[in-house]
């Protein structure tokens, strides 16, 4: 894919805002939303891999981001303070756990691929949240943050973490972006809009699902690895069945297999439920109605429904 | 010895209240290709719902059909008014149903104030009964009875009664049962009435021994989902034998590994949909 000029153009100013905006605004409560929506993002774009561009809703995505989390904060408190282990390996269980639910889910068609998926989460979070010895159970485990980088840089501090984020944000919006436009990414898409034809124009199917699931796993490993990072503290919520219905709802708000649907889900959930904690106890009642909403009226997403203006101005 | 009948009773006694929340579930998908996620909300306002009747009236069996009534009531509005518009649309139907489980636990709390509290149980089932050395409450052998009796009823309704073979028909072929003139969308509402009635009476009921507390409501639910993906969707059969084998399965899983307790629940769900994806007693993969 080729870009126009003023797409490039909407590119830099995107990135030049995002990086001198701690200097422009210096306030620490909206450099920690933002690293917030960040680090999210990475979640929900790599879900809208398989949710969105593939149609494959899975309802058990926090297991990849819990087990990533865990899998850095275990390093950390057990093992070792280095960062690049703790992330590489957030990646690698994220992933390897990824292909196992694959295995498993991916024999199974409609409703009963979002029960099982939803199930297998459990599972995941069954453990973290039993296995109290190790993990810490409904504790969780805190002081798990300020990883090094090197063997005398420590990463700490919100701004370091905001722009340690929005390395890894950019990262992976350019590996999403490098597969849906890739022949790879079409093949997923004509998948979610008739696997049957796909399947007898030559395609394995059930590969082309295996391994875009297993990438979404690698990338989801890398969100909760950095989150776990920026918490500074990892719990069963990490890894919970709410949070896999938060992350899909933040698909479908935004728009499920669009690139940027995600970002904008993304930050409307996480600004929704930060203003909505300052100013009321309610905000269950709030969520809930978001849901609610979101289904009833916003099926298309924020980005589906005014990506058609966007697309003409940008050309 | 008598300690193992003791945690047969439980994991029983457990299994039926499971298979109250279940059968709704699995009736209501079987039936109508709907996902309804809030059973775990109609089980924690039951269990609010039956407090609040036994408080004012101090009767036992009004609080639990006060509660089954007013779940019955919730469900249908959500099914007329919400989900009828999201035919087909399972993921839809998910979400839109989560929330609303959230809806209900905000109310709850707004209403209630979020304080474990339970239904005030019958006089007669207070005193416990001795197994060998070991005393037992009387109420989980109550709760037993009530669910063998309702799964027996359901297994007449469906079996042989004129609506319960209409059912039969339409879960079979809704197209060609509408065809040969049965109300099907009138059929539709009554099996989701039943159902929310059933996982109305399962908070009642199931309150003073499985609890209230925050995220009770999606943990009864996931049970439930387990128990109807291991006995099969949309067979009452699958659903009984589902909630047994996970009530037991639970019971047994908390007394050998306590720490894993959850895992040994979710665990044979994994065995089973990896040898047979239909479940045990499911007719469609």
């Amino acid at each position: 894919m080729r870009y126009t000029s003023k797409q490039w153009i909407l590119f830099l100013v995107i990135a030049i805002v995002l990086i001198v905006y701690p200097f422009a605004l210096p306030s620490y409560y909206f450099t920690a939303l933002l690293t917030q929506v960040l680090i999210f993002s990475i979640f929900t774009m790599a879900l809208n891999l398989v949710a969105g561009y593939t149609g494959l809703a899975s309802l058990g995505h926090s297991a990849f981001f819990g087990s990533g989390a865990y899998t850095a904060a275990i390093l950390m408190k057990y093992v070792s303070q280095n960062m690049w282990l703790g992330l590489s390996m957030g990646i690698l269980v994220g992933g390897i756990l990824a292909a196992i639910f694959a295995l498993i889910c991916l024999r199974t068609p409609g409703v009963y691929f979002i029960f099982i998926t939803l199930a297998l989460g459990q599972l995941v979070w069954a453990v973290v949240f039993g296995w109290r010895s190790f993990t810490g159970g409904d504790d969780g485990m805190p002081g798990v943050g300020n990883p090094n980088i090197f063997s005398n840089l420590t990463l700490s501090g919100g701004t370091t973490y905001y722009y340690f984020a929005l390395v890894f944000f950019i990262i992976t919006f350019f590996i999403i972006h490098r597969i849906v436009t890739s022949p790879f990414g079409h093949v997923l898409v004509g998948i979610r809009e008739n696997q049957t034809r796909i399947r007898h124009l030559g395609y394995n199917v059930w590969l082309y699902k295996f391994i875009a699931f297993i990438i979404s796993g690698f990338l989801c490993g890398l969100a909760g690895a950095i989150w776990s990072y920026y918490n500074g503290f990892v719990s069963p919520r990490d890894a919970s069945f709410e949070l896999s219905a938060e992350a899909l709802l933040i698909v479908i708000l935004g728009g499920s297999g669009t690139l940027s649907g995600p970002i904008v889900g993304t930050i409307v959930v996480v600004l929704i439920k930060n203003i909505i904690a300052a100013y009321t106890e309610r905000w269950l009642f709030v969520l809930g109605v978001t849901y609610i909403l979101t289904i009833l009226y916003a099926r298309r997403g924020i980005v589906g429904a005014f990506g058609v203006r966007l697309k003409s101005w940008v050309g | 010895m008598e300690i193992w009948i003791i945690h047969m009773l439980n994991g029983i006694s457990f299994g039926m209240l499971l298979f109250l929340l279940a059968t709704g579930l699995t009736l209501i998908f079987g039936l109508m290709d709907i996902v309804n996620l809030s059973h775990g909300g109609y089980y924690l306002l039951g269990v609010y719902i039956g407090v609040t009747v036994s408080m004012y009236t101090g009767s036992f069996l009004l609080a639990v059909l006060a509660s089954g009534l007013c779940i019955s009531i919730i469900g249908v509005l959500m099914e007329r008014f919400f989900l009828r518009k999201l035919h087909l649309q399972p993921l839809a139907q998910c979400l839109l149903t989560i929330g609303f489980t959230f809806v209900f636990a905000d109310i709850a709390l707004m209403i209630w104030g979020g304080e474990a509290r339970f239904i005030e149980k019958p006089a007669f089932l207070t005193h416990p009964i001795f197994i060998g050395e070991i005393g037992f409450p009387p109420y989980r052998l109550f709760v037993i009875v009530i669910g063998a009796v309702i799964a027996g009823l359901l297994w007449l309704f469906q079996e042989r009664t004129r609506v319960g073979a209409l059912v039969r028909a339409a879960v079979d072929d809704k197209e060609i049962a509408g065809g040969l003139g049965i109300n099907v969308p009138l059929l539709f509402m009554g099996v989701f009435a039943l159902g929310a009635f059933l996982a109305g009476v399962c908070g009642a009921l199931g309150g003073p021994f499985i609890g209230v507390y925050l995220g009770a409501d999606f943990e009864v639910l996931l049970l439930a989902l387990i128990v109807i993906i291991v006995g099969g969707v949309g067979s009452l059969k699958g659903a009984l034998v589902g909630s047994l084998v996970i009530g037991l399965i639970d019971n047994f899983g908390k007394v050998f590994f306590p720490e894993l307790a959850r895992f040994t629940i979710y665990a044979p769900m994994v065995i089973i949909l990896a040898v047979k994806p239909s479940g045990l007693f499911g007719s469609r993969s």
